[in-house]
């Protein structure tokens, strides 16, 4: 597309029995989804709700679905997802609407918590810093997905959550398997126990949508396939 | 739910799909192939009838699409359980795609032995 232009753009308003409103935005170069959204609020409809924070693709704050897919809009362009100038932009699937695009989160991080995904100390780390290898198996495993930053994507992305509510996800997953390859953390098993129920990693059908669309290149997918051998291993040793 | 929704349209997404399809197709055949087999026991010349009855081009088709189902499947379960039990790859667009070539080379094969 040219400067000049206008885009059409559908967003969604109001709550789960909303609709579509459409609005007219000056296309310009380098222009993201943000900036679009941003222009309509401050310029079109001082009522439409959104959020965002950082704006350079660190908070995690501001995935929506465009044109079906959930992406961070601050980082996608318009030029890589208007379709003849037309964009659709919704708010993320499977969490519960508060207004317009604007979303609860709290489930998802809800999740984090039901899969125990936090650091559990131990007294050993009281005399010092932990000696942990950078090339070791499970420093690498660790580093893989340490870089989730929150946004929700691989949550909206993931047919699993919209089948079977209590799923964990694959975000709390991850994040579950990050620790149990810490070896300064002092409850691997309760890590795997907390994720081998029927919400669990065991849930996940490998569909690896949450792959397919995570805007740090991550693989939840990996994550939860690890989680997968861990727990059998673990079970056959008596450790669940 | 709508199958073709953007958010779906990745190899992957498809890999689960023709998975789950070829497994249906193989449960709704096997109870037929096991009546068809149950022929042979009162006497055999109901089950010789029926198998003259399937050398019709159309039925011999029909067979070929069976095969897919049944390589489909095959290629399919063993790609889940390299992903679930072998180390993690990258290259999982890869391995859908030679699953999905396995079936259709096995399906190439099949029908130029029928014809």
């Amino acid at each position: 597309m040219k400067a000049g232009k206008t885009l059409k753009v559908d967003i969604w308003r109001g709550g789960e029995d909303g609709y579509y409103q459409t609005f007219a935005v000056p296309y310009q170069t380098s222009q993201t989804i943000l900036d679009v959204v941003t222009y309509v609020q401050r310029k079109l409809d001082p009522t439409l709700s959104y959020r965002f924070s950082c704006r350079v693709g660190m908070c995690g704050s501001c995935a929506m679905t465009v044109n079906g897919r959930p992406r961070w809009t601050c980082r996608t362009h318009v030029d890589l997802v208007a379709e003849d100038g037309h964009i659709e932009i919704e708010p993320l699937r499977n969490f519960p609407l508060v207004k317009d695009l604007a979303v609860d989160m709290s489930v998802f991080f809800d999740k984090w918590r039901d899969a125990k995904a936090r650091f559990v100390p131990s007294e050993a780390d009281l005399d010092g810093f932990a000696n942990v290898d950078p090339a070791s198996r499970e420093r690498k495993e660790a580093s893989a997905g340490i870089e989730c930053i929150g946004c929700g994507i691989c949550y909206a992305a993931c047919d699993v959550v919209a089948w079977n509510p209590d799923y964990l996800g694959p975000a709390a997953l991850n994040r579950a398997w990050t620790l149990v390859n810490d070896v300064r953390d002092a409850d691997p098993n309760g890590h795997l126990k907390a994720v081998a129920g029927d919400a669990g990693c065991h849930a996940c059908h490998s569909q690896q949508g949450c792959t397919s669309h995570c805007p740090k290149s991550l693989s939840p997918t990996a994550s939860i396939a690890g989680l997968k051998r861990k727990t059998f291993a673990a079970l056959l040793k008596g450790g669940l | 739910m709508n199958v073709l929704s953007a958010h779906r349209n990745h190899p992957t997404y498809w890999a689960f799909v023709l998975h789950r399809v070829s497994g249906l197709g193989l449960a709704l055949f096997l109870p037929i192939h096991l009546y068809v087999l149950s022929m042979a026991i009162d006497g055999g010349a109901r089950l010789d009838a029926f198998l003259d009855w399937t050398a019709q081009p159309m039925v011999k088709m029909a067979e070929v699409g069976l095969v897919v189902l049944l390589a489909l499947h095959m290629a399919g379960g063993l790609r889940l359980l390299a992903v679930e039990f072998l180390p993690w790859r990258d290259i999982q667009k890869t391995l859908a795609a030679v699953a999905g070539a396995f079936a259709f080379a096995v399906g190439v094969l099949y029908l130029l032995n029928v014809v």
